[in-house]
């Protein structure tokens, strides 16, 4: 049987059994046959246990950066404009209402309101009724002095409205800094100024509950830290990694300089340390996707979104904890809690046909952004993240005219925010957790634009 | 019947001035340039024989239709002129023609035109005048809606629409062609083709013509009653019916009388007594003034206080936000810098009519009126918005006055309109230690390469070399250099073009 056959026999397979699911679930929950109404029942979301705590997580966790503002879009996209405080009190109590139980945040979030929107929507319930996990998010020289720090995590309680976090962690190891390489900056932000052994005191305390840390970039901080596990040195709690079904082989196909998620998904199962899942959506780029790969999907299970094969992916495996989802939109979290509501694992074929997926989609060559916004402010005013999603959309698209593309690309991005203008500074290359190379990929794109402007 | 054929034509001749100078799209523009081409001025500036031929040859036949269909200014003050009527009907008279305003605005026009004083020849063009108004008050509105047709298209994921940036060009000539809207219009709403057979040196010269035309309204004396309809809907006030006469060097063959007419005395027929009778009556002046040009309000764009590119360093970065960007302004150039085809300042000097077609056909947003008053609303160039791209070709192929002629794209690069220039203190590099390069990175004539400089305060870092034999002036490297609000490289227009 040679490739096509097989995949072809196994997307055959897939198709047959997720029908036959697809038609289980809805007859077992009772519910109309509408699936764009259709609400979760709380009490069948999945739940996974934490080892060191026993606490109950929810497999879906609420990742709190990219809230609503009041203009249309979140955070993410209007910098300028004020959160929505009524939103995400809804978006909030919807979540608890239907079984999320864990909420992520990070002082720097939402340009370093997100703590302070997520604490007045969760102070509104019983404190037990939840778990809290942020960050120590001390990227910055000038916060890396240990009184710095120490204030940060102050600054975090006041603004999440409590005495203790429920899951505390070091924010994005793994980056480097001006000059210095990943392990020099991981020694400036966490260890030269005392501050690991400062957190693992507030941990005896009970001020910390778990403490962990979150990872992308240089894999030779997560092979140290995990060393250090072994040796006894330090206990991780929990990790925060991200695995979706394009990172679980093809991280390096993205970028060189990512590590695979079955990698670090397999490093921290083999020391039962619980994994925290981000990304599982690469930023919404898994959500919409080329329409081939969507007709592939649609094939094997005519109901499913491709969100909901994506979120399925990401809470198969047993060791993962939580998987967060920065949900913007009512509708998103509704389908999400839909789809854990409860999780139904991946099969051995829906499997083989998502790797096959994650082959197409590589070869697209899309541009690894998740619109994380690490990398903004850019200092010269250019809108990397959305430059880079016009550049992935037009990518998934079949047959773009030139038209489309730069009548989009100036819909999209501001003229004086695009590609032409990076110089090349560099600042950005510290910033991102993808390890993109932002000014290469700008030339590329700006070149691209050159050859559309001139046939 | 004379009348209904001069609407369609003129309706025609209008729309299409008027889509020309609005830029509805270049596979539009392209194949309607020659609505430009025809008109008197341009022509002449262009010495372009064939045209000038067909109109003379065109008047010596039918008299001043030119005023009537080609000219947009003349078809413009109909509109007016049909919008006054409904208020008050057979409000127009005869009056005697105002030789010396006529005659003294042609030998100032003529003269300038010979020593080549610009700002009066380029005032005074009627097609240009109504060139302006679409480009400085017309366009915007265009351009607006059709950002807002973008904005709905978009919502059913079409990308047909451009989306055009829409800004001031130049307050001076935004104030010139107000007043020529408001001047001709009000003339025009009261009493008819008055700025046409005063002011318009194009109408006088038309006129000498015109005298001798071949068709011309005849009023038959036999049938005439005397009922002064005629005269009362003539808005070039050309009829005196108590004579029976029309001033043919007035008469701009609307063919309003005829239709006015019950009892059919006039007809447009042709008469070969070459002498129409001249009316002699000068004693009624009224005194027109021709549209006041406001070189003095010279508006130097106040700099505002804008918040700096550069952002404070906070101490702890949070993530997420735009970088505020300050707008660029214009640097002050000893030479202006003019598009490929322009050949020297001499040659467009001598040859625009300041129309602003061609920054109506720019796409780059590097065109727009000079606010010099002896270069007064012709085009220059500046990089603020955009640079003159390689592949764009499109001013040189709708100047219709020869101001701007034809180039190939394939020559483009050949042709040196100015060099760049570059200011240490502003240069990202010797200012904050930022490693740069955009202006080098972006060059298409590989003009810039990238050196050692040390700084005053001992720091090596890289900045810009210009060879100037290698730069063509196209304005890319002061449009991607991230200084701001002035440029780190800007670009000297060289005087006469090379071309090497």
């Amino acid at each position: 049987m040679d490739r096509r056959e097989f995949i072809k026999h196994s997307a055959a397979a897939v198709a047959g059994t997720s029908v036959l699911l697809t038609a289980c679930r809805k007859g077992g929950a009772g519910r109309s046959q509408d699936a764009g109404v259709a609400e979760s029942d709380p009490s069948q979301m999945t739940m996974r246990v934490n080892p060191n705590t026993g606490d109950r997580v929810s497999l879906l966790g609420y990742g709190m950066m990219r809230l609503p503002t009041t203009a249309t879009g979140s955070a993410r996209e209007n910098a300028d404009a004020p959160i929505d405080q009524e939103a995400v009190n809804e978006l909030v109590d919807y979540a608890l209402a239907h079984g999320v139980n864990y909420f992520d945040t990070s002082p720097v979030y939402c340009q370093g309101h997100s703590e302070e929107a997520t604490g007045i929507a969760l102070s509104r319930h019983p404190r037990s009724s939840y778990f809290i996990a942020t960050k120590l998010s001390n990227f910055s020289e000038g916060a890396w002095p240990r009184n710095e720090s120490q204030a940060m995590f102050m600054r975090s309680l006041e603004y999440l409205r409590t005495d203790y976090v429920d899951y505390l962690l070091l924010h994005s190891i793994g980056g480097g800094s001006r000059g210095r390489d990943a392990i020099q900056t991981f020694y400036a932000r966490y260890m030269d100024n005392g501050i690991l052994d400062w957190l693992v005191e507030q941990k005896q305390k009970g001020v910390i509950r778990n403490l962990g840390f979150s990872y992308h970039g240089d894999i030779r901080v997560f092979d140290m830290l995990l060393r250090w596990h072994d040796e006894g040195k330090y206990h991780w709690d929990f990790v925060q990694i991200q695995l979706n079904y394009l990172d679980w082989h093809y991280a390096k196909r993205n970028n060189p300089r990512n590590t695979n998620a079955s990698y670090l998904y397999a490093e921290l199962d083999k020391r039962g340390i619980p994994a925290v899942i981000m990304e599982p959506l690469l930023g919404g780029r898994l959500a919409k996707q080329p329409t081939h790969i969507l007709k592939e999907m649609k094939r094997a299970d005519l109901n499913a979104t491709p969100a909901e094969w994506a979120f399925r992916y990401a809470g198969t495996p047993d060791g993962i904890l939580t998987v967060l989802s920065g949900m913007t939109y009512m509708e998103h979290l509704r389908e999400n809690c839909l789809t854990y509501s409860p999780l139904r694992p991946i099969t051995a074929e829906e499997d083989a046909l998502l790797m096959h997926l994650a082959d197409e989609i590589c070869n697209l060559n899309a541009i690894p952004c998740t619109a994380c916004n690490y990398c903004m402010p850019c200092p010269y005013g250019l809108n990397i993240p959305a430059i880079f999603s016009h550049y992935n959309n037009m990518l998934a698209e079949e047959n773009v005219s030139p038209r489309r593309w730069l009548n989009g690309y100036d819909r999209a991005v501001p003229r004086t925010r695009q590609a032409d203008h990076c110089i090349g500074c560099d600042h950005c290359l510290t910033h991102c957790p993808q390890r993109i190379h932002i000014p290469e990929e700008m030339q590329k794109i700006d070149n691209l634009v050159e050859q559309l402007k001139q046939r | 019947m004379l009348r209904k054929i001069r609407i369609i034509l003129a309706t025609v001749c209008f729309v299409l001035v008027n889509l020309l100078f609005l830029g509805v799209g270049w596979g539009v523009t392209q194949h309607i340039a020659w609505v430009a081409q025809i008109q008197f001025l341009p022509a002449l500036m262009a010495l372009n024989y064939g045209v000038l031929v067909v109109l003379i040859a065109l008047t010596l036949v039918f008299g001043r239709l030119y005023c009537s269909v080609i000219c947009p200014l003349g078809v413009m003050q109909d509109l007016f002129a049909w919008a006054g009527r409904k208020s008050k009907k057979n409000r127009y008279g005869h009056s005697p023609e105002k030789k010396w305003l006529r005659y003294g605005v042609l030998a100032v026009f003529v003269l300038c035109l010979i020593i080549g004083f610009a700002p009066v020849t380029t005032l005074l063009a009627p097609y240009s005048a109504y060139g302006r108004i679409v480009n400085s008050m017309f366009r915007p509105l265009y351009d607006l809606l059709i950002n807002g047709l973008a904005a709905v298209e978009t919502r059913f994921d079409s990308y047909m629409l451009p989306e055009a940036e829409i800004w001031m060009r130049s307050v001076t000539t935004f104030v010139v062609a107000l007043l020529t809207l408001i001047i001709p219009g009000v003339l025009a709403w009261r009493h008819g083709r008055t700025y046409c057979n005063t002011v318009c040196p194009v109408g006088t010269i038309l006129s000498f013509f015109a005298r001798f035309s071949l068709f011309r309204i005849r009023i038959n004396e036999d049938k005439c009653r005397k009922c002064s309809l005629c005269e009362k809907n003539c808005k070039a006030a050309a009829i005196d019916f108590k004579n029976g006469t029309v001033d043919l060097t007035r008469c701009v063959v609307c063919g309003d009388c005829i239709d006015k007419c019950h009892d059919g005395a006039i007809s447009y027929t042709v008469e070969l007594s070459a002498v129409s009778r001249q009316p002699s009556d000068v004693s009624r002046q009224q005194s027109v003034k021709e549209p006041d040009s406001s070189r003095r309000a010279f508006l130097t764009g106040s700099a505002l206080a804008v918040g700096t590119a550069v952002m404070a360093q906070a101490k702890i970065k949070m993530d997420g936000g735009l970088a505020e960007i300050e707008d660029k302004q214009v640097p002050h150039r000893e030479t202006p810098v003019l598009p490929p085809g322009s050949v020297s300042a001499r040659n467009m000097n001598r040859h625009c009519t300041a129309c602003q077609l061609c920054v109506s056909a720019c796409p780059n947003n590097v065109l727009r009126p000079s606010t010099d008053p002896m270069r007064f609303m012709q085009p220059e160039m500046s990089f603020e918005r955009g640079y003159c791209r390689p592949e764009c070709t499109h001013c040189s192929q709708v100047c219709p006055a020869g101001a701007i002629q034809p180039v190939r794209p394939e020559d483009k690069p050949f042709v040196h309109i100015g060099h760049a220039v570059w200011i240490a203190q502003n240069c990202i590099p010797v200012a904050n230690g930022d490693h740069c390069g955009a202006c080098a990175k972006h060059c298409p004539a590989d003009a810039i390469q990238m050196t050692d400089y040390r700084t005053e305060d001992g720091r090596t870092v890289q900045v810009p070399a210009v060879d100037k034999e290698r730069c063509i002036g196209c304005g890319k490297c002061e449009y991607v250099c991230p200084a701001r609000p002035f440029s780190a490289i800007y670009v000297e227009g060289n005087s006469t073009h090379q071309v090497h």
